[in-house]
Order: structure tokens, then sequence, then C-alpha cells
């Protein structure tokens, strides 16, 4: 007798978020992406729809990334100088579905540069790929709510993805995505009740802007924690699933950074002989975390090796074989 | 736990004037009012004095489906006014209420399979209300196996096991808790339970406090639904809380307006 698998049915589903917009949609991309949809937890096709593929970002900086070990850099080494051609190098040869520019130049402990100089190097980038993008300030509050506003505009119908909003700070971001039509990242410190919190702040600025968040719920590397951020994404999902329109968001997730600051990923052989090939085991490192990260349910990673970001989209692939 | 919002009653002196006039005004205005205050449902009930239950009904059912997107939720025990009345819902809707007493039961399950209505089953026969959980539990075990021999689904099914005042049935409480508690072990999936809040402080001077406190510690024995008066704040925010507090919802600081604006 054949054995009936037993299903779990849910009530809802993770809303869809698009990214990007064509010519005939205000904006330069070659197309759009979408992510998010899911009616099911993370590529159980049997059980509901998983309608979009999980997809990889790769991260590229303004500045040349002096702190990134040699190994990564020299993926990399041709385009520093020159981020339009290190976007283009990341679609074309690596296969990014998508771009994520850190203007790391903005630091006002780095070179502390002006909007106008983000927006020259986002118009750069804009015409050197045809992805839809995601931007990310320096990290710096305070700066950053000085150039991401410029930058939106300055791109405006391009739907970017716009970084990041958070609880004690999240106006000016949701400001600029609802005066210039972009998305937004929501992100909260490995917290779910702030997760879910800012989402409802956000959208009492502006209801529509609900249905163009992305959830980073703040991701910890392997070994780190990881455990942590994905017992929380997984009770977010159950959430959205179960009906919480507050949490039903698609999710993404700075692995590359994470990944790249931990010792495990940058720390020599020589320094560590019992750890092995450096090259391999930051690869491993960073397939690695993405890969648990996807079976929380992300659906945005982004990456800074190449090689990792080959391994995790060979991982998508499978899994997101048709198993119902 | 969902609120079945109780104020569009012909027992209120505005909805029986407005039924009698047939101006929409006051029952607009509560609809909209418990819609906004966090009512999953609206009881639709002409109340007492009315002639024609069946034109009634209609005319009652068509106002409300105009002002709020809400399912409704057909209270009456003239079972010709009920079948008009879900004749024109536009949303499945919910029969309140049947007894476990056959011939009842026949007619309003063939009506829940007709229109693929939700139930509420009253755990009485033509004997009364039971003083006890086990003859309450097994009343509604008589329910379920007609709703099920019927093909309505059982999570359509609504057990109420029948609230008496405090003040007069006090030893009811418990009983009334034991038989929440085991209803969701008669059958899977099991049915869903509901009361009729109010009951529980009839004639009380404290009606509000008790009307909470009643609520919220069924909540904790199973409770799912209840009709109740979705205008009183505290009530819905003692809900909410014991929504978080059961691990159901997902905390956060605006819990209580995230549980308001849910069905909106």
């Amino acid at each position: 007798m054949a054995v009936e698998l037993f299903k779990e049915k849910y009530r809802s589903q993770v809303r869809e978020v698009v990214l990007g917009a064509t010519k005939e949609e205000g904006g330069t991309r070659s197309h759009t992406l979408k992510v998010g949809g899911e009616s099911a937890l993370p590529f159980l096709h049997f059980e509901g729809k998983i309608p979009n593929r999980p997809l990889v970002a790769m991260e590229i900086w303004d500045i040349v990334p002096e702190e990134w070990p040699a190994g990564l850099k020299s993926f990399f080494e041709d385009v520093y100088n020159d981020p339009g051609a290190w976007a283009k190098k990341c679609v074309e040869e690596y296969g990014a579905d998508l771009i994520a520019v850190r203007f790391k130049s903005a630091d006002p402990d780095i070179k502390d540069a002006s909007a106008e100089e983000c927006i020259a190097t986002l118009k750069k980038v804009l015409e050197a790929v045809g992805v839809p993008l995601i931007i990310y300030g320096c990290g710096k509050a305070e700066k950053d709510n000085t150039i991401i506003g410029p930058l939106a505009e300055a791109a405006e119908g391009e739907n970017l993805l716009l970084g990041v909003a958070e609880q004690d700070n999240f106006k000016s971001v949701a400001s600029a995505a609802m005066a210039y039509k972009h998305c937004l990242i929501a992100q909260s410190p490995i917290d779910i009740n702030i997760a879910k919190q800012l989402n409802i702040l956000i959208a009492e600025m502006s209801t529509p802007l609900l249905d163009r968040i992305v959830i980073d719920p703040t991701v910890a590397s392997l070994g780190y924690g990881i455990e942590y951020s994905y017992s929380i994404m997984e009770r977010a999902r159950f959430g959205a699933l179960q009906g919480d329109r507050m949490l039903a968001m698609p999710t993404i997730a700075n692995v590359g950074h994470e990944v790249w600051s931990k010792k495990e990923s940058f720390i020599s052989e020589e320094e560590q002989p019992g750890w092995g090939c450096q090259e391999e085991r930051s690869i491993g490192w960073e397939a690695a975390t993405a890969g648990a990260l996807l079976q929380a349910g992300m659906d945005i990673l982004v990456m800074r090796n190449p090689k990792a970001v080959g391994l995790v989209k060979k991982l998508i692939d499978d899994m997101m074989q048709d198993n119902s | 736990m969902i609120i079945i919002g109780e104020r569009i009653n012909g027992m209120f002196r505005d909805i029986a004037n407005a039924i009698r006039e047939r101006d929409p005004r006051a029952v607009i205005e509560w609809a909209k009012k418990q819609e906004a205050m966090g009512a999953g449902y609206l009881d639709l009930n002409v109340g007492p004095a009315v002639a024609d239950r069946v034109s009634a009904m209609k005319w009652l059912v068509e106002v409300t489906q105009e002002a709020s997107k809400l399912p409704l939720c057909l209270d009456s025990t003239d079972y010709d006014a009920i079948e008009a009345g879900l004749e024109i819902c536009k949303r499945p809707a919910m029969i309140n209420s049947v007894p476990a007493i056959q011939e009842k039961m026949d007619r309003v399950f063939t009506l829940a399979s007709k229109y693929n209505a939700e139930v509420i089953g009253l755990a009485m026969n033509e004997e009364g209300i039971p003083k006890d959980a086990e003859s309450r539990v097994a009343l509604a075990m008589e329910l379920v196996a007609n709703c099920d021999a019927y093909g309505v689904p059982i999570d359509n099914l609504y057990i109420d096991p029948l609230v008496l005042p405090c003040n007069v049935g006090q030893d009811h409480g418990p009983e009334v808790f034991e038989t929440l508690r085991q209803i969701k072990m008669l059958s899977d999936p099991p049915p869903k339970t509901t009361v009729g809040l109010s009951n529980i402080s009839q004639g009380t001077k404290n009606r509000e406090l008790i009307n909470r406190v009643f609520a919220v510690m069924a909540m904790a024995c199973g409770l799912d639904s209840a009709i109740a008066d979705a205008c009183d704040e505290e009530l819905v925010a003692s809900i909410a809380t014991a929504r978080v507090v059961l691990n159901m919802d997902i905390y956060c600081d605006s819990y209580v307006d995230v549980f308001k604006s849910q069905n909106q």
C-alpha cells in the first residue's frame, strides 16, 4: 500500500515583491525580478507554491576594499577601480542575479564622499548592468540619511532595493522609497518582535509600502550563532504562513559581510595548519552559511566569493526541482 | 480568538427601531464600528418583537453586507429566516444556532451543506442545559456525528458549551472550561468552540470585568470564538494579550492594534 504523505496546510503566504523596473515601467533595467510569494516552507513544493527562486546578489564597493583578504580580492583585481566594470564582471562572469552596491566611500572616516559623488557611481553601475540593484550606505546612520534620499531621487523609477531602515532610523529610507517608488530593506537585530514592529511603523507611514518591504532579520555566519538566526526566521515564516501579515515579507541576508569578518574565512593555513587550505575553507564557509539560510527561507543572499556563489546557485537549482 | 460582534440585535432599541422603520443608519453604524474594533464576524438577530422574521432578516443581511465585508452570523431560532438570509449572503455565513435535537440538526446541517455555511451547535437538547461537563461533551459528540453525516467539514462546526450567569450558575463555570478542553479531543480535526460571552455576567454589577476574565480563561481551555461586545476596548485588548501569552500571535509592541486591524 502506498504511503500517503502528511501535508501541512497553511492559510496564508509570503508577499511577492518585484525588484527593478524596465523601460516600459519607468526604469532602465533589462528585466525585473520577483522574490517571495511562498505558500509553504522552503522547497517543500508538495505542500504549496514556491513561485520564485531565491536570488544571489553580489556585493561591490565604490572604493577598493582594502580590508578584503587577498584570496577574495584576487577575483576582482582588474575591476576594483571601476564599480561599473566590477558589477558587469559579477553579472556576466559569475552569474549574479542582482548587484548590491555598498557606498563605503561615504563613510566620514574613509572618504566622506558627498551624495553627488555617490550618485555618479550609481549611474555608472546602472549603465553597466541591466539587473536590478540593491544599494547600501556606508553603515553610519547619520551619514547614510544624507545620501540614501538623493540616491533614491537620482534613480527615481528604477525600483531599487534601498538599505536599510531600522527601528530607530527608518523614516528617511521609508520616505525615499515612498517618494521615488523603490523597495526597502527593514533590518532588525536578530529580533522577531522588532522585525514585526518595524514593518508596522513603516506601514503607518504608508500602507502600500508593505508590499515593498524586504526583511533583513540580520544573520550570523556558520559557527557564530546561525542557529539563532535560523530559528528566528523559521518562526517568522511560520507566522507569515499562518496569517501574520506583518511578518509576511521576503527576506535578505548579508552573507558575505558576515562570513568574511570571521577568522575561519580569512586566517591562513600557515597560522592555523589544522584548519586546512584557506581558499577552500572560506568558499565552504560562505556557501554553507548561505545554504543553511536558504533552508530557513532566505529569499536574497548578498555574497562575495564567486566560487561560493557558483556552489549556491547550483544548490538553488537542485532545491527548486519540483518534488510535489 | 474571533469576536462575533453582538451589537446588531433587535434586543437593542436602536436596532429594533431601525428594523421597524427600515432605516439602515444604526445598522450601518454598528457594522462599521464593530469591524473597526476587531470583530471577525457580525451577528445579526432581528429580535423578539418582529412579526415577519423572514423579511426582517433579509433586510438586515442586505444592509449589513453593504456596510461591511465581514462574514455574517445569522442568529435566529426561525430557520426559515436563516435560510432566507443564507440565500442572499455574498460570503459564506454562520448559522446561529442548532441544539442537539435531531429534527433541528437535520434541517440546519442540510442548510449548512447547501450554502457552505458554518454552524454553531449548542450542547443542549430537549431536556435543557446539562449540569456537568460529561453530559455537555456527549451532546457535542452528537453534533459532531451529525455534522459529519451531512458532509459539513468538522472545522465548520462551532460548539457552544453554554454559559450560565456566574451569580446563579456558579458551579457551571468549571464544567464549561472542562467541556471546552474535551471538545478538542472529540475528532481530528476537532470542532471549533464558541460561547455567548455576556451570559457569564448577566445580572451582575461588574459585567465587563467578568466578561474579560472569563474570555481569557476560556481561551486557555481552547475557546476559538465568542459572541461578544467588540466595542469593549479592554475586552479586545485582553483577547489580543491572551493570544500573545498563549503563543498564538508573535509579539510586537503594537500587538493590540495589529489584532484589531487583522480582519480589515
